[in-house]
């Protein structure tokens, strides 16, 4: 399993994922960088994302948009807050309204994912770290985790499709 | 997944703020196995009475324990529903950065067979 460990701190109000990968870590990073590849992991199964701005500098903007499997849409956008080539990056991640714009009523997350050599292959950890316990509320209130529990177990046929 | 009835805010500082303490983990661990009194739990930690009865104020306070009163001793146990109901809120994020993961892992080993 590429998951080796989740680390969840209630009181930080943090979440961190190491995962493990067999492809070197310029090929993981590669993933992250281009739209095309990010938004075939990116959303879930079942509420597909897609890219529709990807300006992967510091500073650049990113916006995406999944559709749910009865149609419906949610939109975020992460904006780039650092980016060491191909060690690390970190992002402000939010939603965006029908209009366009960042969902001002919405929570916006901070992720920092890190990148290194390990075993031949990728270690990668990523923290996420939530602004409140309301957020975290709000965040699992948008019907993104029934797409979710749906889409367990079914990650390896919907890829193959694809 | 729905959590019902709806969590407040507040409801739920206090559920992640009294598990935050190891102590209150501990406690709580123990009482979720077997009820026990506060003199009981007392006994067990390198700390005053009135320190441990603290900590179990605070478990209740975020209904992760009740108390009951037996005779003249008061007897604590452990709310299983409250405690599934903090893992759950975290479970769900745990839940989405394993389908990324492994949407990666696949999308990663899907490129390499086909350059």
């Amino acid at each position: 399993m590429p998951v080796v460990e989740i680390r969840k701190d209630p009181e930080a109000l943090t979440m961190t994922v190491v995962a493990q990968f067999a492809a070197p870590v310029n090929r993981v990073w590669a993933a992250y960088a281009d739209a095309r590849q990010l938004e075939r992991f990116w959303g879930p199964p079942t509420w597909p994302a897609k890219f529709v701005r990807h300006d992967f500098v510091v500073g650049g903007r990113s916006e995406y948009y999944m559709t749910g499997p009865d149609g419906g849409q949610s939109a975020g956008f992460f904006e780039f807050l650092s980016i060491d080539e191909p060690r690390s990056f970190k992002v402000r991640d939010g939603f965006l309204g029908p209009d366009g714009q960042q969902a001002e009523s919405m929570p916006v997350m901070t992720m920092v994912f890190n990148f290194e050599p390990h075993d031949g292959g990728t270690r990668m950890v990523t923290t996420t770290t939530f602004p409140s316990l309301e957020a975290l509320e709000q965040l699992l209130g948008m019907g993104m985790e029934e797409g979710l529990t749906a889409a367990m177990g079914q990650i390896d046929a919907v890829l193959a499709d694809g | 997944m729905v959590v019902s009835p709806e969590p407040s805010a507040d409801y739920l500082d206090g559920l992640f703020g009294a598990l935050a303490d190891a102590t209150r983990r501990d406690i709580l661990a123990r009482v979720m196995d077997a009820e026990a009194s506060v003199s009981e739990l007392a006994a067990r930690y390198p700390m005053s009475f009135a320190a441990v009865q603290k900590h179990v104020a605070v478990l209740e306070q975020a209904q992760l324990v009740v108390k009951r009163r037996d005779g003249r001793t008061q007897r604590v146990a452990g709310n299983p529903d409250a405690v599934r109901r903090a893992n759950r809120l975290l479970q769900q994020f745990e839940e989405i950065w394993r389908s990324r993961v492994g949407g990666l892992d696949e999308l990663l080993s899907t490129s390499n067979q086909g350059e």
